[in-house]
């Protein structure tokens, strides 16, 4: 079943910039889905189209059928609650403790004045901590964000995400600030989760060894225009230099161990 | 190439000549402001050297400081202190929303954000003993005049401070809100508030520091503490009175540094 459909979208920022042109693409429920292309191809402006951090200036895109470009603002509101989204830079606030910044991920479910008085019912909060046992850092609930790792934090943001028990989760560049055995185990975090809850996934990346190795199917950006959209098992080293126009060099691959890393203190 | 060479010598030293004139410039015009000023003011060696005797004598008059005074001087000090808290708290609850109106990245409406920021450059050019005077005249004398002035002075200078670091916050915490569907005010006390509040209460208790010494002179205008008792020592020429009451508002203000020093370590 089609959980997401772009037709003809296009995105154009002030001063004509054309980051998206006329992207048609269908995402079945439960897919993976690695998008990869340079950095300024389109693949943040794709993703951000998803919850409309973005608006895209032509063109439709449904969720569940339902056209979202039209939404008033407390459907969107409502809309992207079903939508969890990570970062690169993780985006936790820093100085506030872990459970807070994962609580943040129910903020749309409880009423505001709740919120304004940071009293979330207990049933969110057990939301919110099973997410960070999901992601295997329970024990780091009452510590502040800045104080855990590169990727504790990330683990943080995908709890976040998790905690609003969304329908589809948008990752952008998830790995591109962690090192490469913390990145394997952030992209197993959100294939296993991925897999367990049949949560709609979608990954930008620039690593080709990463999009290979966890994606299942590949969508490739090139100046706003989708050049390539395939399963990763047809993926090749050509596929991807078309893809980037140009010939793959080693910082396009993140490396690393395949082995499941140790877990960082 | 030696002819090359050598223009491009000539060039460096005409620019290193230009330069040196260009400083010595800047320095007789600093030079010239200062002369004018030193007349203005009437400003004269010989003046200190003559008038030093008397100056001497006066701080004779004061020593020993009248100890016995101190036991009058506690309810003024007291109201001291309390037009410097009533006056830093008012300031600080009211500085939110106009912190929140001058900073470019919660106020998108270019007009109030403008307005925001002109009423706060405004009221921060008068200084808080004008407004003690003016609010004087118009309420009346006392220690409730002078609160109002430093509840006028405070709010401004906290949201002029405030503000900015708002305005440097990170918008990363902003936009992940934003993704999961949080309205504006829940982005307010989730992502603004836990990251300007450091810089909040540093200024607050800053603002407050800086509010105990003013509310000391407020008296002079009328407007309450211990600036009162003072103006009347002074102009009663009771140097011992008035010496013990600089030497109180001297621990006072230290008093009240150390405690706010050690504030700011346990909530910042």
């Amino acid at each position: 079943m089609e959980i997401l459909e772009f037709e003809n979208v296009s995105v154009v920022y002030p001063g004509n910039v054309e980051a998206l042109k006329k992207v048609s693409l269908t995402i079945k429920e439960g897919e993976f889905v690695v998008i990869v292309g340079l950095s300024g191809a389109g693949k943040s402006t794709l993703l951000r189209t998803v919850n409309r951090l973005v608006e895209p200036t032509e063109g439709i895109i449904r969720i569940g059928g339902r056209d979202i470009t039209k939404l008033n603002k407390k459907e969107l509101k409502k809309m992207r609650a079903q939508i969890g989204m990570i970062f690169q830079n993780f985006n936790l606030v820093n100085r506030s403790r872990v459970v807070r910044n994962v609580l943040a991920g129910r903020l749309s479910y409880v009423p505001t004045w709740r919120t304004m008085l940071g009293m979330f019912p207990l049933k969110d909060k057990e939301i919110a901590l099973s997410a960070l046992e999901r992601v295997r850092i329970g024990e780091k609930a009452n510590v502040r964000a800045d104080h855990l790792s590169g990727g504790q934090q990330q683990r943080v943001g995908i709890a976040r995400a998790l905690a609003q028990q969304p329908q589809i989760i948008l990752a952008d560049e998830p790995v591109a600030s962690l090192d490469p055995p913390t990145s394997h185990a952030v992209m197993k975090d959100l294939r296993r989760i991925n897999k367990e809850d049949n949560i709609t996934t979608l990954v930008n990346l620039h690593f080709i060894d990463l999009a290979q190795e966890y994606g299942e199917r590949i969508i490739g950006l090139r100046d706003g225009e989708l050049v390539f959209d395939g399963p990763a098992s047809e993926v090749d080293e050509g596929v991807f230099e078309e893809i980037y126009g140009r010939s793959i060099t080693d910082d396009d691959l993140r490396g690393g161990t395949q082995v499941a890393p140790r877990e960082e203190g | 190439m030696p002819q090359g060479k050598k223009v491009k010598a000539q060039k460096v030293a005409r620019v290193f000549w230009v330069d040196r004139l260009k400083k010595l410039g800047a320095l007789v015009i600093i030079a010239f402001i200062y002369i004018w000023s030193a007349r203005g003011v009437g400003f004269s060696l010989l003046e200190i050297i003559r008038e030093l005797p008397s100056f001497f004598s006066l701080l004779g008059e004061m020593i020993p400081p009248n100890w016995a005074y101190s036991r009058r001087l506690i309810a003024p000090l007291v109201e001291t202190i309390q037009i410097a808290i009533l006056g830093s708290f008012f300031g600080a609850i009211l500085t939110i929303p106009l912190t929140l109106l001058a900073a470019n990245n919660v106020t998108r409406n270019k007009y109030i954000y403008f307005f925001a920021k002109g009423l706060m450059n405004i009221f921060r050019t008068i200084p808080e003993l004008l407004y003690a005077a003016i609010l004087v005249a118009g309420i009346g004398l006392g220690a409730f005049s002078g609160m109002l002035a430093i509840t006028i002075f405070s709010t401004v200078v906290i949201a002029k401070l405030t503000s900015e670091s708002l305005e440097a916050i990170s918008y990363g915490p902003l936009e992940a809100l934003q993704a999961v569907g949080g309205n504006k005010l829940q982005m307010i006390r989730y992502a603004v508030v836990p990251q300007i509040l450091p810089a909040y209460t540093s200024y607050s208790l800053y603002v407050f520091e800086i509010n105990i010494r003013v509310s000391t002179v407020l008296g002079l205008v009328g407007a309450g503490g211990i600036g009162v008792p003072l103006q009347t020592s002074l102009n009663l020429f009771r140097y011992q009175n008035a010496s013990m009451i600089i030497l109180v508002t001297f621990i006072l203000v230290m008093a009240i540094d150390y405690a706010s020093t050690k504030l700011r370590e346990v909530l910042v």
